[in-house]
């Protein structure tokens, strides 16, 4: 991965920092530019919020094919954790047993490592959840 | 608008074509459906491309002007443009040259779709896959593509009670039509059993709830309807096209268990046809996983949204039982060629429509359905042809 | 003006080996290897941990337990012989990561097992001359012992941050001293992946010598005896040398048994005595009296004579992170997992 593709993101990837609609208060994660709600109106008026990240399981899925960055980890769980704020994000699920893991477990968010560009390149960072 | 009529259909082989390169499968189809319409080269007026990621698969990107020139054309400067929706390019590039015949831009058009997938390691082929879901919200996080269709799947399972027979149902059902296919990878019959027990890919789905990583392309001709009989004695006519689009990530969405994208493209086709769901005799639907078979069904809206999974496990969607689906083999069986699915998916309708299945004929077939998705539902497009012309 | 510290927070990854498990995949009597050792199990990180996840894990729990404003920290020092990169701060990444940037100072430290110490001195320093309102202090390792080599038995992963202030302090830090000598006991030379050792080296004229003389030292300028101490905390190599450097100093097994953790968690190195004062100060009582040496091959100890607080009864210690519950959720590993999560499985290139 370019280095400056994953360096951009590190507000949302280290500390879920999303945004706020200054039209409508509307709150999204992932950051997003213009409000899907209020369109025109919103240009300019989106603000960073931190989000808490603590949330339950929406559905999750044990992975076991994984590509080259996850292969070691395998099996893992994957799933659409709905924080309490009312936005959905996509992450893993870690200090959890496979079969532990259920539609509406509550979770809050860790930092963990994502991936890094092989043994001599850059490592990322950011969240992933655990057991709450 | 005018109407538009399909003229010509061809396909390669779908699967592991090692000894076949991306412009080799290309020319094929192309030759195959040209030969088919009996229109000679130098009345072509446009070729569009399906194609999802020849930039990755194989290094080539500029791949419409490459099938141009070795189909023979470059010399006409035959105009060739590449289509891409993820999944949904064959589609797309479909309805680019449908609308290009009815707006009378151009009279006869060639829409092709090709992927060569197996050039590359089954890793590596997965991450692409998965790129046309968020890179940078949910890739980078380990989300595969099976992963994804996954946790749809659970997120099903858990709210309308789908089971993993029902969802296996779907792949015994696809490799039972995909046997009566001479052009499908998967030849052969699978046990209920041999799905249920297949090694896990992304649980609940296993090996045989997803769809094989292919080789192949199709094409199609297209002519204004009122010409067709020039060419053809049995032309099918493009009754409609329905696009539409959601938001990229599935986290997303609205629900989870429901493509929006398809609901609303289904909508718009049946409106602009005239028809609705239950005059459809046969659909190709977007099976790359068993359970996206069972939402587009009931998306569609061939069954109500929660029964695609019971409706699959009485027979319902049989070849010859109340509707066809996947007459072909679908993606799971006929192969999955990315950015060939959209086209391969009409040749296999427009073939339907003729009569000319052979052994999968649907009986007195007049309205089919191809239903072709990209990403995990961000870009849907759906087509209606109409073999009663 | 009183220094000293303000929160703390500890993070010890969940997954375990126990020395049996080691001992099976070399042929050797693991009863006896965990007897010699004193040591039951040590923490394994996961595949997706290193001293950067720990550190920032540890911060972000010492920030949950009070109320300050990130931005009013003005250094973080990350002390560990395992920074995942040899070249690029741990302690910017900790920083971003816990919103602290960009007003502030950071930079990483290595002294074998003692860098988390030393940063705390140095925040210390920083927070009394008024250079900066709050220092972040860290100590942690991922270490890693040669496999086969006794070391393997005992190097784990964990760490501890502290928040050093003058405001709101619940263990003042009434002196520290520290200890140093040229003593080639234990070191890695640049690119190797594991560490040496000079075997039975590292004790007497290494650990004990350092220990003792900072120890003893640091009684004599602040005029205490051991007896005043109601814990102390020394580091833990292994489950053995602390408790006989305690005996040898006068101190009771009693008063090390609470930051004693090393039998548990396996030797955390730079995280291991800061794990160790957090367990303390878990529990610890106003006016209680701490001593605490760590120690670091190469070699050098840094002793703190600290006293807590009536902040402490205020303070938040109520929560899932005291290092009793880290501690308890763990799950053991086999030896071939703990090999898959420690790298030592080379998978084919990309």
């Amino acid at each position: 991965m370019a280095i400056p593709r994953f360096w951009r993101e590190i507000p949302s990837r280290y500390n879920l920092i999303g945004t706020e609609c200054g039209n409508c208060g509307k709150r999204y994660f992932p950051p997003r530019i213009i409000c899907p709600e209020c369109h025109r109106k919103s240009v300019g008026k989106m603000k960073d919020v931190k989000f808490q990240g603590k949330g339950e399981v929406v559905t999750y899925s044990i992975i076991h094919h994984a590509p080259k960055a996850y292969e070691m980890q395998v099996p893992y769980i994957i799933a659409i954790i709905e924080f309490e704020e009312g936005v959905r994000a996509t992450g893993q699920i870690i200090d959890c047993e496979p079969e532990d893991v259920e539609v509406g477990m509550r979770v809050e968010p860790a930092f963990r490592k994502i991936g890094e560009d092989g043994k001599s390149g850059v490592i990322y960072y950011g969240y992933k959840f655990k057991p709450a | 608008m005018r109407e538009v009529a399909v003229i010509g259909i061809g396909e390669t082989r779908f699967g592991e074509l090692w000894d076949k390169s991306f412009r080799e499968i290309g020319i094929e189809a192309g030759l195959f459906a040209i030969q088919d319409s009996k229109t000679k080269g130098e009345e072509i007026d446009a070729l569009y491309i399906g194609n999802m990621s020849a930039g990755r698969f194989i290094d080539q990107e500029h791949i419409a002007p490459l099938v141009a020139d070795y189909v023979g054309l470059a010399g006409a400067n035959l105009p060739a443009t590449r289509i891409e929706g993820a999944g949904a390019s064959g589609g797309l590039a479909l309805s680019q040259a449908y609308m290009a015949v009815a707006s009378e831009v151009h009279d006869i058009v060639v829409v092709g779709g090709a992927e060569k997938m197996t050039d590359v390691s089954e890793v590596y082929a997965q991450e692409i896959l998965a790129s046309t879901a968020d890179q940078e919200w949910e890739s980078v996080f380990g989300a595969t593509f099976a992963g994804l269709h996954a946790m749809i799947a659970r997120r099903h399972m858990h709210e309308y009670g789908t089971t993993k027979k029902q969802l296996a149902m779907v792949a015994v059902k696809n490799h039972k039509n995909a046997a009566l296919n001479p052009n499908a990878q998967y030849r052969r019959e699978l046990s209920l059993e041999t799905v249920l027990k297949a090694p896990m890919v992304a649980e609940p789905l296993g090996l045989f709830d997803c769809a094989p990583l292919s080789d192949g392309a199709a094409a199609l001709v297209l002519c204004p309807l009122d010409r067709a009989k020039e060419y053809t004695d049995n032309p099918v006519r493009i009754a409609s096209c329905g696009q539409a689009g959601d938001y990229m990530a599935l986290h997303d969405r609205k629900d989870i268990c429901t493509m929006d994208a398809t609901v609303v493209a289904a909508k718009k086709a049946f409106k602009y046809a005239g028809i609705t769901p239950k005059d459809v005799d046969l659909a190709e639907v977007h099976d790359n996983y068993t359970i996206s078979e069972i939402l587009a069904i009931e998306d569609i809206g061939f069954f109500n949204k929660g029964d695609g999974g019971k409706a699959t496990e009485d027979g319902q969607t049989a070849l010859n039982s109340e509707i066809s689906v996947n007459p072909s083999g679908g993606l799971k069986a006929r192969g999955q060629p990315v950015g060939a699915t959209g086209v391969a998916q009409a040749v296999e309708v427009v073939r339907q429509l003729r009569g000319e299945a052979g052994e999968r004929q649907v009986k007195n077939a007049r309205y089919g359905l191809t239903h072709n998705v990209g990403g995990t539902g961000a870009s849907v497009i759906v087509h209606i042809f109409d073999g009663g012309v | 003006m009183e220094v000293g510290i303000v929160s703390y927070g500890a993070y010890v990854p969940r997954f375990r080996i126990k020395p049996h498990e080691i001992a099976e995949v070399w042929g050797v009597d693991g009863e006896s290897m965990s007897k010699g050792l004193g040591i039951k199990s040590k923490s394994v990180p996961g595949p997706d941990e290193d001293v950067i996840t720990i550190a920032v894990e540890a911060a972000r729990i010492a920030l949950s337990r009070i109320d300050i404003d990130t931005s009013d920290i003005g250094s973080i020092y990350v002390g560990s012989e395992s920074h995942p990169y040899a070249v690029k701060p741990s302690a910017t990444i900790v920083a971003e990561a816990i919103g602290a940037t960009p007003d502030l100072t950071a930079a990483d430290y290595e002294f074998a097992c003692k860098a988390g110490t030393a940063a705390i001195q140095t925040c210390s320093g920083l927070v009394g001359s008024n250079a900066i309102r709050y220092g972040m202090a860290i100590g942690a390792d991922t270490s890693q012992g040669a496999p086969g080599d006794a070391l393997e038995y005992t190097a784990s992963a964990g760490g501890a941050a502290y928040i050093i202030g003058r405001e709101n302090v619940i263990a003042k830090i009434n002196k520290t001293y520290s200890y140093t000598t040229d003593t080639p006991d234990f070191w890695r030379r640049e690119g190797e992946k594991y560490p040496s050792h000079g075997g039975r080296f590292t004790g007497e004229p290494a650990y004990f010598k350092h220990i003792l003389s900072c120890a003893n030292n640091l009684m004599e300028i602040v005029g205490t005896k051991p007896s005043d101490y109601d814990y102390a905390v020394f580091h833990q190599p292994n489950g053995k040398f602390p408790v006989s450097a305690a005996k040898k100093l006068g101190f009771s097994k009693e008063q090390v048994s609470c930051g004693l953790l090393t039998p548990v968690i396996g030797n955390t190195y730079s995280g291991a005595v800061l794990i160790g004062l957090a367990a303390v100060l878990d529990v610890a009582k106003p006016n209680d009296r701490i001593m605490m040496v760590a120690y670091g091959s190469g070699a050098g100890s840094d002793s703190f004579d600290i006293s807590v607080t009536d902040e402490i009864k205020t303070f938040n210690r109520n929560d899932s992170n005291t290092v009793s519950s880290i501690i308890q959720n763990h799950k053991f590993v086999s030896y071939a997992t703990y090999a898959k999560y420690m790298g030592k499985i080379h998978l084919r290139g990309a």
